[in-house]
């Protein structure tokens, strides 16, 4: 399966990252030889297997529905790279 | 250079102990060599301030009779560990200036066991790489150089800050995390050991996420005791991670040392890769030898889908990392470029902060979980995880332990990355993605020298949760192999 250049415009899309024109061929053909030398698995046999999601067999653990922790929104917006009034300060979203 | 920076951990935390030296000229020592070892790039923050003051509070708990398990004990911290008013980056450009409101358990562990802080330790951008030269503030150098060359050879990555700390003597041990190999072949490289112990023995809570079902934390010690030390430190139950295992944490070090005779050590076929070196071939062989001689039976096994295992990473790891790595969008911490729409700000915030290893796998991910092609690629990976898993447990209804070679190859050139395609990169991970795959508990410590004089390592894998056994084969190993071979001192100019 090859990666064509608007593949990766529309996954580098999906994925939130900006992709200079120029690179797309570029990215398409490492792409593609990382994906060819991946179908390889299709030749294991995988005929009723249950897919393997977590390296432990333990069960998640659930705990009680209560606040834990928080009401220190000054060690929250620390890094905020901007912040006003206890808030992030974010780009428009809504015109 | 002192003497106290060429003891092992375990000789420095009896030294402290006996009041030989006070945690204060153990840490001032440390502080000098980590200057003097800058030309390594080993450290990416120095935390020199902050030692000293961990120091003398050690000191004060050791003359006061309450000293912990790493009293005093100086140790360096892969920049993938959220550490409290410490500038972490994940060697990122896109966590910018990120200082964590809080600690991640496993150093805070360490901490509560006395040990000091020397500052932050190089790595490949967010564990993303296996020559460290990903990393946003340059490649570390390996303190080893072959015989007669100048050459700079990469530590291996990611964890190549922690294991060139480690084997220069810039700190008596260090935290690694380990993915697909992170901790073990940098140990390799570098003449050091490492273990990753089984998932779920240590808390990944405050560890900057790569791939959530395959990351664990871990050691890089100058030997088998040191990282047995260092494990049962950072070991332990944590309710802030729901994949931490709720068990008992063994007393590691005492397994160290113990008889290793009738132990099963299985030898896995599909481990002798086509073009494997012969020296490569030679050390599996004598380590095979060694624990003969030390009364273990060694028996072959199969590990049928081994040729399977790194493609399997190389769709479950890119898909956990793109799902993980969603969170860097410029809004809450670390940087944000300038655009005109919100989508604009995401996205070039992202391709500013991101080098292109980590794009390129968010890519992979982003294609592999993408509509149409989820059930083709990672559900299909899922399950050939499942078969891979399988097959050590098989293997581990006959064997204790496995011994394979940790690397294909000794380290290679800085820069010879360049010339490969990030398949051929990617090769290098082979003997080490299966055990991140199964969960299981895996380690590498130096066995010998190739004809180049750089070091080699050996690689065992144990049961779920028997890290135990491995410290005991290990230490068999390492009585056995006598390596003793230090790197010549260059970066000292």
């Amino acid at each position: 399966m090859a990666i064509d250049a608007a593949t990766v415009r529309k996954v580098a899309r999906l994925a939130r990252l900006r992709a200079p024109e120029e690179r797309l061929e570029p990215l398409a053909q490492e792409l593609s030889a990382i994906i060819n030398w991946i179908e390889q698995l299709g030749e294991v046999d995988v005929e009723g297997v249950e897919p393997m999601t977590s390296a432990v067999h333990v069960k998640l653990p659930m705990r009680e529905d209560v606040v834990t922790e928080g009401g220190d929104p000054a060690k929250v917006l620390a890094n905020a790279p901007l912040a006003r009034d206890n808030f992030f300060v974010v780009p428009k979203v809504v015109e | 250079m002192s003497d106290l920076t060429s003891l092992t951990l375990e000789a420095a935390v009896e030294g402290l102990k006996a009041k030989r030296f006070s945690s204060l000229e153990l840490t001032q020592a440390h502080i000098q060599a980590m200057e003097s070892g800058r030309a390594l790039n080993a450290y990416v923050l120095e935390t020199p301030d902050k030692a000293l003051s961990m120091a003398r509070a050690a000191d004060a708990r050791i003359a006061s009779g309450a000293a912990g398990p790493l009293e005093g004990v100086p140790l360096g911290i892969k920049d993938l560990f959220c550490t409290e008013g410490v500038r972490t980056t994940a060697c990122s450009k896109i966590l910018g200036d990120f200082k964590p409101t809080y600690e991640s358990t496993v150093t805070t562990q360490l901490w509560r066991d006395g040990a000091v802080m020397l500052g932050k330790l190089n790595l490949d951008e967010f564990a993303m790489g296996s020559s460290n030269e990903t990393s946003a503030f340059g490649p570390v150098a390996n303190p080893w150089r072959a015989a007669g060359s100048n050459q700079t050879l990469t530590p291996g990555g990611s964890s190549g800050g922690s294991a060139a700390a480690v084997a220069a003597d810039l700190c008596l041990g260090a935290t690694g995390t380990d993915t697909g190999g992170s901790i073990r072949q940098p140990a390799a490289f570098t003449g050091t050991v490492g273990i990753k112990p089984t998932y779920g023995r240590c808390s990944r809570w405050g560890i900057v996420a790569f791939a959530s079902s395959l990351d664990q934390a871990g050691p890089i010690a100058k030997t088998v005791e040191d990282a047995a030390i260092l494990l049962r430190s950072m070991s332990g139950h944590d309710p802030k991670d729901s994949t931490s295992l709720p068990v008992e944490v063994p007393n590691f070090p005492s397994f160290v040392g113990r008889s290793v005779k009738g132990l099963r050590i299985g030898v896995p076929a599909e481990y002798s890769a086509p073009g494997m070196p012969a020296e490569i071939q030679a050390l599996w062989d004598q380590g095979v030898a060694w624990l003969k001689d030390a009364g273990c039976e060694i028996m072959p096994v199969s590990l049928p889908h081994t040729k399977y295992a790194l493609p399997t990473y190389y769709i479950v790891a890119p898909a956990e990392a793109s799902s993980n790595l969603a969170r860097y969008d410029g809004m809450r911490y670390g940087i944000r470029a300038e655009g005109k729409t919100l989508t604009d700000v995401y996205e070039l915030t992202r391709a500013e902060g991101f080098g292109e290893e980590v794009q390129r796998r968010i890519l992979i991910g982003a294609y592999v979980l993408s509509a149409g092609y989820y059930d083709a690629y990672y559900l299909k990976a899922q399950k050939v995880r499942r078969r891979i898993a399988d097959d050590f447990a098989k293997a581990f209804e006959t064997v204790d332990a496995l011994l394979t070679p940790t690397t294909p190859s000794s380290a290679f050139a800085l820069g010879a990355k360049d010339t490969m395609d990030p398949v051929t990169m990617y090769l290098n991970d082979v003997f080490t993605v299966t055990a991140n795959l199964a969960g299981l508990p895996a380690m590498s410590l130096p066995a010998g020298l190739d004809s180049q004089g750089l070091p080699l390592g050996l690689q065992l894998i144990g049961r779920p949760l028997e890290e135990g056994t491995l410290f005991s084969v290990a230490g068999a190993l390492e009585k056995a192999a006598d390596f003793r071979a230090k790197p010549r001192a260059w970066w000292r100019g």
